[in-house]
């Protein structure tokens, strides 16, 4: 773990990877929650953690804390939200190609999957979801329009499209379930830490 | 009820913003001149988290059905009641037309209107991000709008700053939180203002990511404001800034004033509607932003770094 500076009032906690991302994601929330730290926007990303809105000295208490425990099984949070997917998505079959696999080899892949929300971002409810262990690039040309509750791969992701607009992931399936949601509290479905499975519907 | 008479290119509903869903992916947005919209607020006897309008360049018109009061800050621009100059608090007669003209200096006007905006909130806020499209649309000819109630009428403050060579940063500590104490804002504390300047200088913290560029132009050279700005950022052109390393940077959280270098190597600072993260390398983040907020096309910019 390393710590940058991001500004007078926000610090980078940089990380080896995506669990150790997770770990300190957690530690500072509970931390916060417990009133021994003051942050007002907690923001992970894929190899870091971003507080914005911290107080001077920050970065000297949190170099003073244990590095917290890497998650396991027991540590995950219960709450698991199941998302009912159609794989009906145009790229399947390339994707399946890049794994050397069938088709019903990817979709076996993802609904066996334990998904975990590593970050937010690209659009309000966009999840980056982890746990595949498998890769695929992204389109060399985005799509100009893909629609709201598509399933797509990038990179090491899985992510669900929120909302319609354009888009260069790797279209594997859709559902209809309703990822945003300005009248919930909170309003994205699913938030960082989220363990996520695709079920097929 | 106000109806738009004009819109202009881009005038939008602001108030503070949505700030603690950056984790969702909700950018922050709020008025990209927060201490200009806070003082129109504190001019009105608004609370400091109304919501107000924000023009771009060219102004906006707007004819109120009842009497109002309004204070319009931000870019040097001449402000009319039907067709006569106005400046300061002003109190629109019911009927009357406020116009703001183009901005002469500067870029975005704010006018605040006692009792403040009245749409639907979207999450604590009813900011326009012009990046997600939450909040609500931007306004075109014809849009009516709800002015709210609860706002009593206030004594009208003996302050009224000439609103053609309005100041217009303030610091939070000058504003009081509660609405209804504009003559706490006295002649000193405006005098010290910076005028709106084609020049800016800008304080930036070095990193998170200087460490993937070589070099040190960001420092040594102007750089010019494009006409491709807008609300996500400010961008420049100059001197491109050389990387020391290759490569794209895996996503992370991108914070207000963030000095992203894209593959071109021509800055673009971050503002309120920025994305919530990113994969190009931050190489400084500028400490405040609100100058940009009326820099003009073709303004010149200089970066002072902090240490």
């Amino acid at each position: 773990m390393r710590l940058r500076r991001a500004g007078a009032s926000a610090l980078l906690i940089e990380c080896g990877d995506g669990d150790e991302v997770e770990a300190w994601r957690r530690e500072v929330s509970n931390r916060r929650d417990a009133g021994d730290l003051r942050v007002i926007d907690i923001v992970p990303g894929a190899r870091t953690l971003l507080l914005d809105g911290v107080e001077p000295g920050t970065d000297t208490l949190i170099a003073s804390w244990p590095p917290p425990a890497r998650p396991t099984p027991e540590h995950r949070e219960a709450s698991l939200v199941e998302i009912p997917t159609v794989f009906d998505g145009d790229d399947l079959a390339d994707v399946a190609e890049l794994w050397s696999t069938s088709s019903d080899g990817v979709v076996a892949r993802l609904v066996e999957t334990n998904f975990t929300v590593a970050f937010c971002g690209f659009a309000p409810g966009f999840a980056y979801m982890r746990g595949h262990e498998l890769t695929v690039p992204r389109l060399d040309a985005p799509r100009p329009r893909v629609p709201a509750g598509a399933v797509g791969l990038a990179g090491e992701y899985c992510g669900i499209y929120p909302t319609a607009s354009p888009g260069g992931w790797r279209l594997v399936g859709h559902t209809t379930t309703s990822l945003f949601d300005v009248r919930r509290e909170p309003p994205a479905l699913l938030a960082p830490g989220t363990r996520v499975r695709l079920v097929a519907a | 009820m106000i109806t738009v008479v004009r819109a202009g290119p881009l005038t939008t509903i602001q108030d503070q913003g949505r700030p603690a869903y950056g984790h969702l992916g909700v950018p922050r947005s709020g008025a990209l001149d927060g201490p200009a919209l806070r003082r129109a607020n504190a001019l009105v006897g608004n609370p400091i988290d109304a919501a107000g309008l924000e023009t771009t360049l060219m102004g906006c018109a707007l004819r109120f059905e009842r009497g109002a009061r309004v204070a319009v800050t931000g870019a040097v621009a001449v402000v009319k009641v039907d067709k006569e100059p106005v400046s300061g608090v002003i109190d629109v007669p019911a009927g009357s037309v406020l116009e703001v003209g183009r901005a002469t200096r500067g870029v975005r006007s704010y006018v605040a209107v006692q009792g403040g905006i009245d749409v639907e909130p979207v999450l604590g806020s009813r900011s326009t991000d012009t990046l997600s499209g939450l909040g609500p649309p931007k306004l075109v000819d014809g849009t009516e709008l709800a002015i709210g109630v609860g706002a009593e009428p206030v004594p009208r403050p003996g302050l009224q700053p000439d609103a053609r060579s309005r100041p217009n940063r303030l610091n939070k500590s000058d504003l009081p939180d509660a609405p209804s104490h504009p003559s706490r804002l006295n002649k000193s504390d405006l005098s010290e203002f910076d005028e709106i300047s084609d020049e800016l200088e800008l304080g930036v913290w070095v990193g998170p990511r200087d460490d993937w560029f070589e070099g040190n132009e960001l420092f040594e050279n102007p750089y010019t404001v494009s006409p491709m700005s807008n609300r996500v950022g400010c961008r420049l052109g100059g001197e491109a800034l050389r990387r020391s390393r290759p490569g794209e940077l895996p996503p992370e959280g991108m914070v207000l004033g963030a000095i992203q270098v894209p593959a071109d190597g021509q800055p673009l600072i971050f503002l309120a509607d920025h994305p919530t993260t990113g994969g190009y390398p931050v190489i400084g983040v500028v400490d405040d932003v609100t100058p940009l907020a009326q820099a003009r096309p073709g303004s010149t910019v200089r970066f002072r770094a902090f240490h």
